[in-house]
């Protein structure tokens, strides 16, 4: 079985090297994989400097870990061939967050979809290639006529990242990095995006990372949800269990923390106060905030340990019943 | 085209401004005998009249003929000087700009120690250690040589913006080159910010050049007009009360740098708005 | 503030009251209504919920509240009270006087509109210096100490600057200078939409703390209809610039009657159960090319004949519950 994708012990620091006290540690020992024949949706929930943005970065190939590798098909992604790596951009998709940004404001709509159909010869004349560009675009739900031949800034948000949805469509990928794909999207409008995502899961056997800070949208789409806390695993597994019932404090706060439609108002109440245990060099690095923070937190980082068949946490109330084992993250995902 | 002229007055100011210009250099070609504006073709220093309406100077040259022959050649080198400035200068900031690293480095430092230097002072040096004077061409090139400095600089912060953005990044997901992606997506974005800098480094070009000709560097049978000027000076016009000497290079030299500088600014107020559009 | 003769009694009296309030933007195609003869009152110590997705107009409207609009923006109609002063009424400078110490807005995006290279403390201090109150340094100081206090902000942090500061220090700060003259109103125009589910509960619990210890009533302008569950009292939501439900937020909660409100609940993703995520279908329409009748009819899945026709008007439908719709 070759993984598709896989990340192993990949751990991205900037600026200075992996001594260098000035350097932020911006993910680390993050390991994952997916596999070809098991397309499913995984949803990496953080919040601004958990590392999220910078691990779809690494994924996509467009920067480098520092230590750690990142393969596709079993190779190297920054030692692929010229042909391998055409294999790679046309097999793994990406979907940006800024709906307006990713167009060229000079070209047309129709630019961003053509360019790719060009480069990867997807088809043997223009009104080939018109066909797939217009099959891509009913498949997430746009007329044609409404969306070709305008400009970026004549097209709504919502229609802009649908677009985007239908470029990623065209290529036929195996995987699609969505990084953030709605959350400059009106909320009326995200259901039909994520939709359109589940959808493609569904039917074409793609399988989606879904990148957010949105746990509530998170638990809605995928299968399987990652808690990423300052650069650290917190929490993974099976998306019904951790969000049902939460074992790493991280998570616990994140749930509480989003404000529910419901006539009870309980959100603004006082919060369970944090232990305020000082961070140490190493250690969790969660602990200031928790509420539950051991002496042992303050020294030692919490391992991931295996407390179901579909969850691993990081931490050192939940320690792992059958040892340490390596590489818990990325073996939970490809087992059955 | 002509409802946007009305928007931008400044555009519409400087664009009658140049056709003037242009106007009076094309018809004058057509209708006057160039070869008055050599030395010794008529009586000098005849005021103004029907038959020299721009009067002659000291050497028997007529004044119209001059300016008709002489204005053009101006033009000539602050053009070729500019597109040459800028035409480097744009491959360098797009080169620096994009790649970074130690390319960035180097050309960023040698453009940065080149602007510190008076750059006069470098075309005056230049202009004199060249044997036998210059000729109109001659005088292009050396100050194309330091028209590069700024419009390197200023291009290269332009692009730095344009790196970072959004279908920038995809078009690197789409495998795109470097080269590609500068020419097929960087450049279409930045083209009103080039003509802005080109206008402004023809302005600046133009001046370089009637300075170094003002002080006698240039080239000295041509009517150009620094030359002119700097006839003017050598012969003490003003002193002498000759006004229509030099009223009329005045007056021109005044048209063209005010032409140039409401393009300039009329041309920013279409790139910003492209740029905040991209941005 | 109080002009001769015109004592209102505490508990019923509106601090606020928005009346027919009609904003334009002239643009070389046409005008366009972006604010649609929308009124509302707000009372004393009242949370009230401003809700609406991107060109509703409801920003426009906190702009136009605080006579802030600029050409080509500008109020075609209607009138704004503040305790019974009409602000049209106003000159610029009694406005500009009003402005904080009446009312206060801590407007979209503001925790990137502090002033880079001033301190916080300089920031609070021009802030209060506009509006002539010329205190002392120690008397400054101390008013400083207290503001960041209030906001639950360590006292260190009047000598910052705003980058030494998170996302949620800087929206706090935002709050400091809106409270620092004690307004009777607050206006916040999506205080949170740029922070994490975690730090927008505090800014939010900050809020509201801030406004019990004052007094004052808060106007929060937002999209989230979760947040305005969780924190206002009444919610008005907004569509193509028309008011289309006014209720307690209860009421909307447990029965919202608006079309365009039950979708707009309905499209918040649930933590309880997985399914289908439902959104709107079709597009907000374009202010400048409205439909005729109801502005929603398009995509309401409810809409009959008079619908198409016939421009709904916001009416009482029961007990201090209003709805802009023909079938409520």
């Amino acid at each position: 079985m070759t993984l598709l994708l896989e990340a192993r012990h990949v751990t991205k620091y900037f600026g200075g090297g992996l001594l260098d006290r000035d350097s932020t540690v911006a993910l680390e020992d993050f390991s994952f994989a997916i596999d070809s024949a098991r397309p499913s949706i995984t949803a990496i929930v953080g919040e601004s400097g958990s590392g999220k943005t910078t691990l779809a970065r690494v994924l996509l190939g467009l920067v480098a870990p520092t230590s750690g590798t990142v393969l596709y098909q079993g190779r190297d992604l920054h030692a692929l061939s010229g042909a391998e790596r055409r294999n790679f951009r046309r097999d793994i998709q990406a979907i940006f967050q800024d709906p307006y940004g990713v167009y060229n404001p000079f070209y047309r709509v129709d630019h961003v979809l053509t360019t790719p159909v060009a480069r990867f010869r997807l088809a043997r004349s223009r009104t080939e290639a018109r066909g797939l560009i217009e099959d891509a675009l009913r498949a997430v739900g746009l007329r044609p006529e409404e969306i070709l031949g305008r400009f970026p800034h004549q097209l709504s948000g919502g229609q802009r990242q649908r677009v985007m949805v239908a470029r990623a469509l065209l290529l036929r990928p195996h995987v699609i990095v969505a990084d953030e794909p709605v959350s400059m999207v009106d909320a009326s409008l995200r259901a039909t995006i994520l939709g359109s995502l589940r959808q493609l899961n569904q039917e074409r056997g793609i399988s989606i990372i879904y990148i957010t800070h949105d746990l509530a949208t998170a638990y809605q789409v995928a299968d399987n949800i990652i808690v990423l806390y300052r650069a650290n695993v917190a929490e993974a597994g099976d998306v019904e269990r951790v969000v049902k019932a939460p074992q790493h404090p991280y998570t616990q706060l994140l749930i509480t923390s989003i404000p529910q439609v419901s006539t009870e108002r309980t959100w603004l109440n006082e919060q369970p106060v944090a232990q305020r245990i000082a961070p140490g060099q190493t250690g969790c690095r969660f602990v200031e905030r928790c509420p539950v923070a051991m002496p042992v937190c303050q020294t030692m980082p919490p391992p991931l340990s295996r407390t179901e068949p579909r969850r691993v946490v990081a931490c050192h109330h939940h320690p792992d019943p059958a040892g340490a084992q390596q590489n818990v993250l990325a073996d939970m995902f490809v087992e059955s | 085209m002509f409802s946007y002229l009305r928007r931008n007055k400044s555009l519409a100011v400087g664009v009658v401004l140049l056709s003037l210009l242009a106007l009076f250099i094309i018809v004058g070609n057509l209708t006057v005998d160039t070869e008055l504006a050599r030395p010794l073709s008529v009586r000098a220093l005849q005021p103004p009249s029907w038959e020299h309406p721009f009067g002659t100077d000291r050497q028997g040259r007529d004044l119209l003929a001059a300016m008709v022959a002489g204005t053009p050649l101006t033009l000539k080198i602050g053009f070729i000087a500019g597109f040459l400035g800028v035409g480097i200068g744009t491959v360098l900031a797009f080169i620096a700009g994009y790649y970074r690293g130690i390319t960035d480095t180097l050309i960023r430092g040698i453009a940065d120690i080149g602007l510190t230097v008076p750059g006069l002072l470098v075309l005056i040096v230049i202009a004199v250690s060249v044997r036998g004077g210059l000729t109109v061409n001659q005088m292009a090139i050396v100050v194309a040589s330091l028209a590069w400095l700024n419009p390197t600089r200023t291009i290269r912060s332009q692009v730095l913006t344009l790196r970072e953005r959004g279908y920038v990044e995809v078009a690197r997901l789409n495998g795109m080159s470097g080269p590609e992606i500068i020419l097929r997506e960087m450049m279409p974005n930045l083209l009103p910010y080039l003509a802005a800098t080109l206008v402004n480094a023809v302005s600046a070009a133009i001046l370089a050049s009637i300075g170094l000709e003002v002080l006698g560097l240039g080239p000295l049978e041509s009517p150009t007009l620094g030359m002119t000027l700097y006839w003017i000076n050598f012969n003490a016009a003003i002193l002498n009360g000759w006004w229509w000497w030099w009223t009329a290079p005045i007056v021109i030299i005044l048209m063209v740098f005010l032409g140039l500088f409401f393009l300039t600014v009329g041309l920013d107020e279409i790139a910003n708005p492209r740029l905040r559009q991209s941005a | 503030m109080n002009a001769p003769g015109m004592n209102a009694p505490g508990m019923n009296a509106s601090v606020l009251r928005v009346e027919h309030l009609r904003v334009s933007y002239d643009h070389p195609l046409g005008s366009v209504r972006a604010v649609d003869d929308v009124s509302f009152s707000l009372r004393a110590h009242e949370r009230f919920g401003l809700a609406g997705e991107s060109g509703s107009g409801k920003s426009t409207m906190a702009l136009a509240i605080l006579r802030l609009l600029r050409p080509p923006g500008r109020i075609d109609g209607g009138e704004v009270w503040l305790d019974n002063i009409a602000l049209s009424s106003l000159s610029d400078d009694a406005m500009r006087r009003l402005r904080l110490a009446g009312i206060a807005l801590v407007p979209q995006g503001s925790m990137n509109a502090l002033n880079p290279v001033l301190r916080i403390r300089a920031q609070i201090a021009d802030a209060l210096g506009d509006h002539d109150m010329a205190l002392s340094r120690s008397d400054l100081a101390a008013r400083v100490r207290d503001l960041l206090g209030q906001v639950g902000l360590p006292p260190e942090v009047a000598e910052m600057y705003p980058h030494e500061l998170s996302g949620g220090m800087k929206q706090r700060a935002c709050i400091a200078i809106a409270i620092c003259l004690r307004p009777k109103v607050i206006i916040a125009d999506e205080p949170t939409s740029a922070l994490d589910v975690v730090v927008q509960r505090q800014v939010m619990a900050t809020l509201a703390r801030v406004q019990q210890d004052l007094g004052a009533a808060v106007v929060l302008v937002g999209h989230d209809m979760g947040l305005m569950a969780q924190f206002v009292d009444r919610l008005g939501v907004m569509y193509a610039g028309r008011l289309v439900e006014i209720a307690p937020i209860a009421e909307i909660i447990a029965a919202p009657r608006h079309p365009y409100t039950q979708m707009l609940i309905a499209s918040l993703p649930s933590l309880e159960r997985k399914g289908m995520m439902q959104g709107i279908p079709g597009l907000a329409p374009l202010l400048r090319d409205l439909p005729p009748g109801c502005a929603f009819h398009p995509r309401c899945p409810q809409a009959v004949a008079r619908c198409r026709t016939e421009r709904p008007v916001l009416r009482e439908v029961a007990g201090g519950i209003e709805a802009a719709c023909h079938l409520a």
